[in-house]
């Protein structure tokens, strides 16, 4: 009877791990730099060598392994989908099964288990960032990111306000969506059954006590800032200040050694 | 509709780094036409155990029996359970939704199927039990104040004419009038109609004089359960947990520290008036 509780967003798994410690900037950019990494390597070493080393990540980052591989399961309809077409529709290399109008050729299926393999890592890299980075130290190293980019009229710290604030008030507003769903469902309400227009109907008690509570929250968020003197991000200073460690240099030497192998392999 | 809870463990998120147990072990029975006050401070698992009772939440370990139903069976209709248990939440004015107060009320009534006539027949008699007057009817529920959204939003539930009515905390956040006309009207309820009634608060001045029987939760944890009196004479495990006891009885605490020969419980202020009188003529009798 769990109802949104497998909702998470984010996916943050708190923990003290070397990798949990790293400067978010850190983890984004190298997020980032191995991700193109991964789409210039061409050859099965390459991958192998970037395969292990997302392996050591995913070990030094202490996740349950299971939490890791969960960020796969909504891709496995694309994984399977792109290891068939490749595998029977390619026409490369030599010819391994025939029969009847199938034709199977190693080619396509190295291929295919090559593109697979490569967005394999590519999920489990960016899960590795949001599962060891809470989502506001991102929106910090985000709203950073986008820095430089203000004098061409990015707005980078409002767009990192409402991204913290939609972060901040994501689990609030399941929490509340929760609870007027048990009260409503107390009245005796049925989300479940009946057709699609009973079903939506059916939303209504749910969903317009959630609107007034969340317009309610705005209003009293932008009374709260305000009280507090919020302008902008015009010369603000912060509470948590990011700063870069020593861990983070040793982070990005090791990156620098797996990407430059993996390229030359 | 005698409900019995065997062994009950209830924890939130199981498995996950935000696992929280909010209940542990509950061993409760109730009683047809019981007034029962659960009582605990915040974050003791009040809000958990009560939505076990019409299965919105099902025990991790343990069973709950309402009737002849157990929730956690294999198949069990739940709907007809909610009906007979009425859950009015913590805050329950936040759960209206309706164009009218009428509407609103008849949301419940409406989801058992009942007919047109019936229906407004109940939301007449729930808005009169609430002390709300009908010409509100057709207002919207969200021009009225807090308090009157609050008696819309239990009238909602009265509606279902439940055997068992759980209020959690209904008068959290209401002025002290509002909370006397409150409490007041749902002692008349328990009384007239003779139906089970479970009060949720974390105020032991609100349930003193009202309940019969009072459950005190602590950690998810019953550490008392007995009748007022009885509960009320462990006043100091009570402080320890920062629920203390009501004022009445902690005036005749500390009287009896002072070596005055007064009872130990009062559970009004007018009883240990009674109590402090004889004792003063007594003394001045002797003297
Ligand atoms: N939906 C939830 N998910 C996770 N934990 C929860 C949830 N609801 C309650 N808890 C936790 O379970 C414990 C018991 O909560 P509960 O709401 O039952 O307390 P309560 O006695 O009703 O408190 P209050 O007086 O504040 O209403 C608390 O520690 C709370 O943090
Ligand atoms: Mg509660």
């Amino acid at each position: 009877m769990s109802m949104l509780q497998n909702v998470t967003l984010g996916q943050y798994f708190p923990g003290t791990s070397v990798v949990h410690r790293l400067d978010p900037r850190t983890k984004l950019g190298l997020a980032l730099a191995y991700i193109i990494v991964l789409f210039i390597a061409r050859t099965g070493l390459s991958y192998s060598v970037l395969a292990l080393a997302s392996a050591g990540i995913v070990l030094l980052s202490e996740v349950p392994i299971k939490l890791v591989l969960r960020g796969l399961r909504p891709i496995l309809m694309i994984l399977s989908l792109t290891v068939v077409l490749h595998v029977f529709t390619s026409r490369e290399g030599v010819e391994l099964v025939s029969f009847w109008f199938i034709r199977i050729y190693s080619g396509g299926v190295i291929q295919g288990f090559m593109l697979a393999f490569r967005l394999v890592l590519l999920v489990l890299s960016t899960s590795i960032l949001t599962l060891t980075t809470s989502p506001i130290a991102l929106t910090d190293a985000i709203e950073l990111a986008l820095r430089p980019l203000r004098r061409f009229g990015v707005p980078a710290h409002e767009l990192a306000m409402m991204m913290t604030i939609a972060l901040r008030f994501i689990p609030t507003l399941l929490e509340e969506a929760e609870k007027i769903m048990k009260a409503q469902l107390a009245r005796g309400a049925d989300f479940e059954s009946g057709g699609l227009l009973k079903r939506a109907k059916s939303l209504l008690p749910l969903l317009i006590p959630l609107f007034i509570s969340a317009f309610r929250r705005a209003d009293e968020l932008a009374m709260a800032m305000e009280a507090r003197c919020y302008r902008g991000g015009e010369g603000r200073t912060k509470y948590k200040v990011l700063a870069y460690s020593r861990l983070d240099l040793y982070a990005a030497m090791c990156f620098t050694a797996v990407g430059v192998v993996a390229l030359a392999l | 509709m005698p409900i019995q809870l065997n062994n009950v463990s209830f924890t939130y998120s199981p498995g996950t780094p935000f696992e929280r147990h909010a209940l542990r072990g509950i061993n409760l029975s109730i009683a047809d036409g019981e007034f029962i006050g659960i009582i605990g401070q915040t974050g003791s698992g009040k809000s958990t155990l009560v939505q076990l009772l019409n299965g919105l939440i099902k025990p991790t370990q343990g069973t709950v029996r309402v009737g002849d139903v157990t929730t956690t069976d294999k198949g069990v209709r739940l709907r007809p359970l909610r009906q007979m248990v009425g859950l009015v939440f913590q805050f329950a004015e936040h759960q209206l939704f309706a164009e009218t107060v009428a509407a609103d009320i008849a949301f419940g009534p409406l989801n058992l199927g009942l007919d047109p006539s019936e229906i407004a027949a109940r939301v007449d008699e729930a808005m009169l039990t609430v002390g709300l007057p009908l010409e509100m009817k057709e207002r919207s529920p969200f021009e009225l104040s807090g308090g009157q959204m609050r008696r819309v939003a239990i009238a909602g539930v009265l509606a279902m004419r439940p055997q068992v009515l759980i209020l959690d905390e209904p008068t959290a956040g209401l002025d002290p009038r509002g909370r006397d006309e409150i409490l007041t009207r749902i002692g008349a309820l328990h009384r007239e109609r003779g139906i089970t009634v479970i009060l949720v608060s974390h105020s032991m001045e609100d349930i003193a004089r009202l309940v019969s029987r009072i459950v005190v939760i602590h950690e998810g944890e019953v550490l008392h359960d007995g009748p007022p009196r009885e509960v009320f004479c462990s006043a100091e495990s009570l402080s320890g947990i920062g629920l203390g006891v009501p004022q009445a009885t902690e005036i005749l605490r500390r009287l009896r520290l002072a070596g005055w020969n007064v009872p130990a419980v009062a559970l009004t202020l007018a009883e240990a008036h009674g109590f402090i009188v004889e004792a003063w003529r007594e003394r001045s009798g002797e003297a």
